[in-house]
């Protein structure tokens, strides 16, 4: 069974179908680097797989499941947005949304998170004090809080230093060797080549490319977009 | 269903947490509620007996206006860096961050309604503690009905331009029932008449039920689109 699976899926805002019958599946304990210009449709199929969005055409289904209901206990996200509350500590945000999460002893695994992302020193501070970076870091403690089986990053090494992209590598690759599946849309190729063990490519709402990682790709970041700009659908 | 109820408490008091913190609404909801208060002191130059005619339309017109101030809040608080996505995303189901939202807007707008009311006396020359206890318990149920219809129309316009505009055309017309029946029995309650409340209460009672009831039912297609 995949962990996820889209299904001929179509999305209309108003007349403009922003995903165009994208069909994709990622087996257990894939990490997906979903690629694709602006525009492309990444942002929906995203939201459309954490279940933020309903396909207008198509399912998504989760390890078998329609994609809702109790698919959301199976799934980290972290969109565009951080996710976090500007008002509450470091340490607010993250037990709230443990308590959310239905994890066991929320201020103990949100203590534990701050202390992973390099925030523990920082814990009692107001996320609206923090810089981008390290709200960024917040927001990654609070998507992988819950050990979720699926993981779902739109854009997550976006305003990272370098050490934050390396504690990123870390978490993701820890989630990867405890089972978890991963779909993360980025432009920054070269860092999500490195963990990637599937690419898929979306051009204009369509998956016109889904497959196992190569060396080429690994080699030369923009070598799958070269292939399907010659070749277009 | 327990763990559903416990996280709407968990919504309703990071809402209280941070609004207490910023006093955002709060300040806007109680200065606007005094302002207007001592307004209507001055506008209408009238016999006691008059006052007492029209005092249940007054304190009511007055909630209402504030407690837009305090819905509007409910979903917005959700909007700066996406946090909506994330709760909507959670294991939470839809109702109970509605039942969540809700709890802490009907808070809010019964301390707003609680500090006007003493002002709102002293301004009017109304005694409203004799008949403090009914008057209260009418408030719990019509401050309800208001924070209900409220946040799930706070949730209907989240994502539009003009939200603050909306709200109040699409909110208001759906109040006028509850508004009719609050306004009557605040008007009995405080002129001390001894009439048979039994309709209004029951007009009052139907709507927050019908309207709870719906709001719960529709939350998870107005949030999901």
């Amino acid at each position: 069974m995949n962990a996820i699976a889209a299904d001929r899926v179509w999305k209309y805002f108003g007349d403009y179908p922003a995903l165009r019958g994208a069909t994709f599946e990622a087996a257990p304990g894939a990490c997906v680097a979903l690629l694709g210009r602006n525009g492309a449709g990444k942002t929906t199929l995203l939201r459309i797989i954490a279940n933020l969005s309903k396909p207008t055409r198509g399912e998504v289904t989760i390890f078998g499941e329609p994609a809702g209901g109790k698919t959301r206990e199976r799934i980290g996200y972290l969109g565009h947005g951080i996710g976090v509350y500007d008002d509450l500590s470091a340490i607010e945000n993250l037990t709230l949304f443990g308590q959310l999460m239905h994890v066991a002893n929320p201020a103990a695994a949100a203590g534990a998170a701050l202390e992973r992302v390099g925030l523990g020193r920082v814990r009692e501070g107001f996320a609206r004090e923090f810089s981008r970076g390290m709200r960024q870091r917040l927001a990654i403690a609070r998507a992988f809080l819950h050990n979720p089986e699926v993981l779902l990053l739109d854009e997550p090494f976006t305003s990272l230093d370098d050490r934050a992209i390396g504690v990123l590598h870390d978490l993701l690759r820890d989630a990867l060797k405890n089972g978890a599946t991963i779909v993360m849309s980025t432009h920054q190729i070269r860092e999500a080549m490195e963990l990637a063990t599937q690419v898929a490519l979306l051009e204009r709402g369509r998956i016109v490319h889904s497959g196992p990682r190569t060396v080429e790709m690994l080699a030369d970041p923009g070598w799958l977009y070269r292939k399907y700009e010659e070749k277009p659908q | 269903m327990k763990r559903d109820l416990l996280a709407a408490l968990f919504i309703a008091r990071k809402d209280l947490r941070t609004e207490f913190r910023t006093k955002e609404a709060l300040n806007a909801a109680v200065s606007f509620a005094l302002v207007v208060l001592v307004l209507f002191s001055f506008a209408f130059d009238l016999e006691r007996s008059e006052l007492y005619d029209i005092s249940g339309g007054l304190l009511w017109i007055i909630y209402l206006f504030a407690g837009s101030l305090i819905v509007n809040r409910s979903f917005t608080r959700e909007v700066p860096n996406d946090c909506l996505d994330v709760l909507v995303a959670s294991p939470v189901p839809a109702w109970a961050l509605f039942l969540g939202k809700a709890i802490s807007s009907f808070t809010l707008l019964m301390v707003v309604e609680l500090v006007s009311l003493p002002f709102y006396g002293l301004f009017n020359n109304i005694i409203w503690m004799k008949t403090f206890w009914p008057h209260f318990g009418l408030m719990l149920l019509a401050t309800w009905g208001i924070t209900v219809t409220g946040v799930a129309f706070s949730a209907v316009t989240v994502n539009v331009r003009l939200r603050e505009l909306m709200l109040p055309v699409l909110h208001y017309p759906l109040l006028i029932p509850l508004l009719i029946g609050a306004m009557e029995m605040s008007t009995a309650l405080l002129r001390g008449d001894a009439v048979d409340n039994g309709p209004n209460l029951r007009l009052i009672v139907v709507f927050d039920a019908i309207f709870t009831s719906l709001s719960l039912y529709l939350i998870e297609f107005i949030l999901v689109t």
